[in-house]
This record gives structure tokens, C-alpha cells and sequence, in this order.
């Protein structure tokens, strides 16, 4: 039998360590509680951080438990279950809207799609409940990301270090770097919703913001999708009534999940 | 300030709700309120009448409220309900003489098998378009004449009055006694080619015809509100289904919708004159609009659907909330050669077999609890199935899209699984609250709010749909496989002679 290895338990030291404090600690305090060399420590926290199971605050560079780890060991939200519960409010998203809906939630590095309803008018549609997104050229994927820490693009979780990716082009417009993407994924962690204009389709705009179960934890994202021309104003920005749709049946879905609304 | 909404009231078997629809017939508010089941024996199921009451004007209240919506804004009132579950009141007083006696409670048993004796469970068939049963209100009501004290003497007397829960909410709104077309086809009471109360069946019951309310259309001004919407017209009444019908926009002959809950049930739309079925389904009444002929219906429902799947949950623990059924089937590609037919409480349409018990067949040890899954969801479609070939027969039309509502919808697995062995288009309504929408636009057509049921065509929108996938020769092996399991449910209880 194979012996202990000893990077893995200092790195469960590391997570109780930092469980055990409500505010964030430093790397320093970090090796000199747990009397590990600095570059040892740092090593394993970029690993834990890379993983989702720990977080550094922007500002203070402090460590803290990373949303991977409150997700660990209470049930995932099934997406059978969770088109069951946002039925209602993603049909009136689609009737305020009069555009498609889609609910995703994350599948390994990429969007599923576990409900659609049809755009409102008397076109043929076909059901695409099933399909796969790519997470960075979908509103949807970026609601994601900006709020679930394992929600990482594959081209970034398939490199071991952080040497530059390149994200895969579907259009001129799909956001091409890391750095654009992080800003993109800032600004949604800002004002709570996320959108994207022909970086997956030419011609299609999408808009979407998360769903968020009790603990906090985002488990999907619901989103409108369609023409640019019905979706984006003059001014180059979303249809600020559509967002608020948006907006307003992921919320009243979280509130199904049990969020409170204060 | 012009009148932007109408206002449906939904009083269901659990709750009462009041739901606020818009022109383009979205759901603008909704309110509801749960009311107690009384069980005081075992088989028995009563309703407080007056707590129900009090809970629609709550809901009616609240729901406006919650919107900010005034009384003077609503253009007309509709009514859906349970069907069937009975009243008596006086007159005078307005008090009920019992509790109302819900479609569920089985007390009926013995007046039913002695209605029946000679002739059997079919005796008023021809003219009711249904059998002898203990859902159906008429022999509710003699249960009351022949079981509460002073109640047949003050029914003789003229003091009392009889109604479903539509009637019981118009004559509380309004003051007027009347029943509409759908709700009355429920009672067992109604001659189904006259449309008025069938004085035959009345004198072989032993009913008084004073009890009973004035028969009208399922979509007229029955009169004005009193409270808190007062002066608004109380202008629709639709029993659930029919109004699902309704709302469901199934306004042409060979339309089907179906409701998928706990159990599912199934209306064919058969036009202006009524279909009797030699394939044990109701004949029943779709709907009636002011002054346009009646539409009759048949209807097939499916004791144990959505059922079946809290089952698998609460009995076999395979999975912990319901949704999570379409997971677990989906982790195999088929049903691995098992079937289970649900005949917990006997089979319905189109077999009536009281004595069926359920079964489990085709077991191997190669049956996985994912192949279990897949059974559990295949037995609703291949009911399904079984109910759409016997309108078929009857109707002399086949079923091209079937119409689906109703929680169940949520599964997709399921949806797809009933396109494949019905081989027909399934497609799931934007609103999926239809029993409210339908009693909604029933009640907005009366009063002009809107002016056609052109118009209600074109509100009703697809939220999905789903296509036939299934090569017809699996089709037809699975649909033999299944008929072979549901043999072996029959005559499992065996009775003594006698009984």
C-alpha cells in the first residue's frame, strides 16, 4: 500500500486553517501557523485557487474559502429538478420578452442547456435542451463564471500554468483573451447580469444573470437570446427592459430556491 | 379607467386561487389559499363550504392587491372547479346542511351497486354519457337526502338547494342558482342531447328537482359580484378539465389536450353532437358559448401517472424528489425488457377493471434501477396510449398533436417517450396555467374583452415540442410487450361469490 503524501495533507491543514477564521488570512499567517516555507504554501494555495477551493481577495490579497468547497458534499442541484421549479417563470420570461429562453447550468467546461422554451411567435423552433455552449461566448457562460468558481473555459482548465490561452473564435467579436474575458466577468460581478453581442451566432445578441440556490451558490443562469437588431439599441447597449426581464425571473427562480429577497 | 383584466377563480380539490390574466392572456397575478380535507372515516373526503368561501375572497382580494390592481379595472369574473364534489344549502339562511362531499369520497359505494342492480353499472349511460360511479354528484346528493337528519323533509319542502362548487361561488357572488353545461354533465342528471336535468334518472335516484340549479352556458353574464368586486359580471363556468380543454385553445373537432399531475386526464373536442363511446370512455361536455351549440367532449383519465413516480421517491426510495426521475432514465438507453403497469386501485379507460392489481413484469438481472426509471415514465405514455386509440375509435378521427399541461410536462424524457409511441406531434402551451386561462377566456368572450375565439388562437403559443422518433417497428414490439404486461394485471383480486 502507498504511503501518505504529504503535499495533500498540508493542503487539507490549509482548508481547515482557513475555515476555521471568518475573516481572510495572509500568506504569511498562512506558513507561520501551519510552520510551512512560504513557497510551499503559496504553491498549494495556487493549486487549491486554481481547483475553486480557495479564493484571494483582489484588494487585501488575503485567502479565504473559495465556492468549490461550500458546493462539496451537499447535493448538486439536479437540472431536471431545476427546470421543474423555474417552469413557470422562464414561460413568462418568454411571453415579457417575446424572445427564446434558455436555462444552462455548468457541465464540465461548458454551458448545458437544461430547459428552452420557444420564441412566442409562429415559427418553427426545434428543442435544443441537451446542447452544449461554449462558456465564454455565451451570456450565459459568462453569468456563470462570474459567479461559480469551477466554471472555467476548457481552453484555460486544460493548461497547467498560467501561460497565456487563446480562447476559440466563433465570430470577429468572440472575446479572444483571458484579460478581456476577466474584465467582462468583473463588470458582471458588478451589476449582477451578463451579456454578449454575436461572439457565438452574427446577428445574435444574448442576455442572461444567474440563479442562485439557499446557500448563495450559483447553480445555473437563465437568459433570452436573439436578433441584434431587437436586443441591443442605438447606443450599442442591451434593451435595458429586456435585462430587467431577465433579471427579474432569475430571481424570482432563486427566490423558488429558497433565496431570500433581501 | 378602462377595464385591462379578468379575473379567474380556480377552486381546486386542495386550494382556491384567483389568477389576473391580461389581453395577450399572460398571468399578470396570482393568489391562492389551501382549505382543509376532512377525513372522517376512512374513504370519506368532506370540505368546509364555508371556509372555501371565505378563502376565494381572499384570493380574489389578495390578488389584486398584490398587483395594484383595482376592482374597476377587472372586466369580467370566470369560474373553474373541482368537478363533481357536492352541496346543499337553505335557501333562506345560505348555511350548508353537511359538508361538501368531494369527488374522491367513496361513501356512494352501496347506492351506486343498488342504483345499478338490474341493469348494471351502464343503466344511465345513454342518457348521462356516464356509468355508474361514486365521483358523480347524483348519488352524492341522495347520500345527503337519505343519511342527515330533516334533510329530505326540508329538500321536500322546498327550503334547499343543491350545487357543485361553480354554482355554490355564482349563487354566493351573485345570488343567482345556476350551473353551467360542463359542471351539470358531471352530476349524472343532465340528459345529454336535451341539456336539461333528465327527470327519468332524477325519479330513479329520488332527487327533487327544486334542489336543483338552472342549467345555462358555460360563458355568459350569469349576473353581477357583489363585495369586493361588485358590479363585475360573473360570466364564466367551466368544470377543470373542461376549461383545460378551453384553455388549451382545442376548439376544433379531434383536438386533444392532456393534463399530467398525479393522474392524467385526457378530452377530445367531438364537435356539436355527443360521441358514444363503445370503448369505455365519458361522454361529456366540452363547452357551450352563450348561444352557439354545445361542444361535446369524450374524456379518458389515468388513475395513476405522476403518482407512480412519488411511488418510486416515497416507497422504493430510488430517487429523492420527483424531477430526478428523467436523471435516473436517462442513465440507460431503454426500459431493458421491463414494463410496470400502475394498476394500484384497478384500471380506468379504457379497461374498468376494479379487480386489476399492479405489476412489475419482464424482470432479469439485467434490469437495472435505471431501467426501472424508464418503466415508470413508459407507463404513462403507453396509457396514454390506450386512452388516444379508444377516441380515436370512437371519434373516427385520429389524433395528430396532442395538447400537454400540467406539472408532468416538466420532463422532457417523458414528452419525447409519448411523441414516440403515440407517433404524434406533443407540444406544451407558453401558459401553462390553462385550467384558469380557459375559465378566463370563457368569461372575457361574454363580455366582449375579447372578441372571438380567432383571437384566442392567436395567443396561444409554444413553449416546446416534441416529434416522433421511434422506428414503427419498435413502436409496435413495445406496444405488444406492453399489452402483455397489462394482461397480467387483470382479475387479480379475486372476490367471493357474491360480492
Amino acid at each position: 500500500m502507498p504511503g501518505r503524501i504529504q503535499s495533500i495533507e498540508r493542503a487539507a491543514a490549509i482548508l481547515r486553517l482557513l475555515a476555521s477564521g471568518a475573516r481572510g488570512l495572509s500568506l504569511a499567517e498562512v506558513s507561520r501557523s501551519l510552520e510551512l516555507p512560504k513557497g510551499t504554501a503559496l504553491g498549494i494555495l495556487r493549486t487549491l485557487q486554481h481547483v475553486g477551493f480557495v479564493e484571494q481577495d483582489p484588494e487585501s490579497g488575503r485567502y479565504r474559502l473559495g465556492g468549490g468547497m461550500l458546493s462539496l458534499g451537499t447535493r448538486y442541484l439536479d437540472g431536471n429538478e431545476l427546470r421543474t421549479r423555474a417552469l413557470n417563470w422562464a414561460d413568462t420570461l418568454a411571453s415579457r420578452s417575446g424572445e427564446s429562453v434558455r436555462i444552462g447550468t455548468l457541465h464540465k467546461h461548458q454551458v448545458l442547456v437544461v430547459h428552452h422554451v420557444f420564441r412566442p411567435d409562429s415559427s418553427r423552433q426545434t428543442l435544443d435542451v441537451g446542447t452544449l455552449l461554449p462558456l465564454h461566448a455565451t451570456a450565459l457562460g459568462k453569468a456563470l463564471m462570474a459567479f461559480d468558481p469551477l466554471a472555467v473555459p476548457e481552453e484555460v482548465a486544460s493548461v497547467e500554468t498560467d501561460s497565456p490561452v487563446e480562447l476559440t473564435s466563433f465570430t470577429r467579436h468572440t472575446v479572444a483573451t483571458m484579460a478581456a474575458l476577466e474584465e467582462q466577468l468583473t463588470g458582471i460581478r458588478d451589476s449582477g447580469w451578463g451579456w454578449e453581442a454575436e461572439e457565438l451566432v452574427d446577428g445574435e445578441v444574448s442576455i442572461a444573470a444567474p440563479i442562485r440556490d439557499r446557500r448563495g451558490v450559483t447553480v445555473g443562469a437563465i437568459g433570452v437570446r436573439g436578433a441584434v437588431e431587437r436586443l441591443r439599441g442605438d447606443d450599442g447597449k442591451p434593451d435595458m427592459e429586456q435585462v430587467s426581464y431577465v433579471r427579474d425571473a432569475a430571481r424570482a427562480i432563486s427566490r423558488e430556491l429558497g433565496v431570500t429577497p433581501y | 379607467m378602462s377595464q385591462q383584466y379578468v379575473a379567474a377563480i380556480d377552486q381546486g380539490t386542495t386550494s382556491s386561487r384567483c389568477i389576473l390574466f391580461d389581453r395577450d392572456g399572460r398571468i399578470v397575478s396570482v393568489d391562492q389559499r389551501e382549505h382543509r380535507q376532512i377525513f372522517p372515516k376512512p374513504g370519506w373526503v368532506e370540505h368546509d363550504a364555508q371556509e372555501i368561501w371565505t378563502n376565494v375572497e381572499a384570493v380574489v382580494q389578495e390578488s389584486l392587491q398584490k398587483s395594484d390592481i383595482t376592482p374597476d379595472q377587472i372586466a369580467a369574473i370566470g369560474i373553474t372547479n373541482q368537478r363533481e364534489t357536492t352541496l346543499l344549502w337553505d335557501k333562506e339562511t345560505g348555511k350548508p346542511v353537511y359538508n361538501a362531499i368531494v369527488w374522491q369520497d367513496t361513501r356512494t359505494d352501496d347506492i351506486v351497486r343498488e342504483l345499478g342492480a338490474e341493469e348494471g353499472q351502464d343503466r344511465f349511460r345513454a342518457r348521462c354519457g356516464l356509468p355508474l360511479a361514486t365521483y358523480f354528484s347524483g348519488p352524492k346528493i341522495r347520500w345527503l337526502l337519505d343519511n342527515v337528519d330533516g334533510v329530505r323533509e326540508r329538500a321536500e319542502r322546498g327550503e334547499l338547494l343543491f350545487g357543485t362548487m361553480d354554482t355554490w361561488l355564482i349563487w354566493k357572488l351573485t345570488g343567482r342558482h345556476v350551473t353551467d353545461v360542463t359542471n351539470a354533465s358531471r352530476t349524472m342528471l343532465m340528459n345529454l342531447a336535451t341539456l336539461d336535468w333528465d327527470t327519468e334518472i332524477l325519479e330513479a335516484m329520488g332527487i327533487p328537482a327544486s334542489l336543483l340549479p338552472e342549467i345555462r352556458s358555460s360563458s355568459e353574464v350569469y349576473g353581477e359580484s357583489t363585495g369586493y368586486l361588485a358590479g363585475t359580471p360573473v360570466a364564466s363556468a367551466l368544470g377543470d378539465q373542461h376549461a383545460a380543454l378551453f384553455g388549451q385553445t382545442c376548439f376544433d373537432p379531434g383536438d386533444v389536450k392532456g393534463t399530467y399531475g398525479t393522474g392524467t386526464f385526457l378530452v377530445m373536442n367531438t364537435g356539436t353532437e355527443p360521441v358514444t363511446s363503445n370503448n369505455g370512455l365519458l361522454t361529456t361536455l366540452g363547452y357551450k358559448i352563450g348561444d352557439a351549440p354545445a361542444v361535446y367532449a369524450l374524456e379518458g383519465s389515468i388513475a395513476v401517472t405522476g403518482s407512480l413516480v412519488q411511488w418510486l421517491r416515497d416507497n422504493l426510495g430510488l430517487i429523492s424528489t420527483a424531477p430526478e426521475i428523467e436523471t435516473l432514465a436517462r442513465t440507460v438507453e431503454d426500459n431493458g425488457g421491463c414494463y410496470i403497469v400502475p394498476a394500484f386501485s384497478g384500471l380506468f379507460a379504457p379497461h374498468w377493471d376494479s379487480d386489476a392489481r399492479g405489476v412489475i413484469a419482464g424482470l432479469t438481472g439485467y434490469v437495472t434501477k435505471g431501467h426501472i426509471a424508464r418503466a415508470v415514465l413508459e407507463a404513462s405514455a403507453w396509457q396514454t396510449r390506450e386512452v388516444v386509440d379508444a377516441m380515436n375509435a370512437d371519434s373516427q378521427i385520429d389524433l395528430t398533436t396532442l395538447k400537454v399541461d400540467g406539472g408532468m410536462t416538466a420532463d422532457n424524457l417523458l414528452m419525447q417517450i409519448l411523441s414516440d409511441v403515440l407517433d404524434a406531434e406533443v407540444v406544451r402551451p407558453m401558459v401553462a396555467e390553462t385550467t384558469c386561462l380557459g375559465a378566463a377566456y370563457a368569461a372575457g368572450l361574454a363580455v366582449g374583452y375579447w372578441p372571438d375565439i380567432e383571437t384566442l388562437r392567436a395567443n396561444w403559443h409554444k413553449a416546446a415540442e416534441w416529434n416522433p422518433k421511434m422506428e414503427p417497428e419498435v413502436r409496435r414490439r413495445e406496444y405488444h410487450n406492453w399489452k402483455k404486461a397489462v394482461r397480467r394485471t387483470l382479475d387479480w383480486v379475486e372476490r367471493e361469490d357474491g360480492e
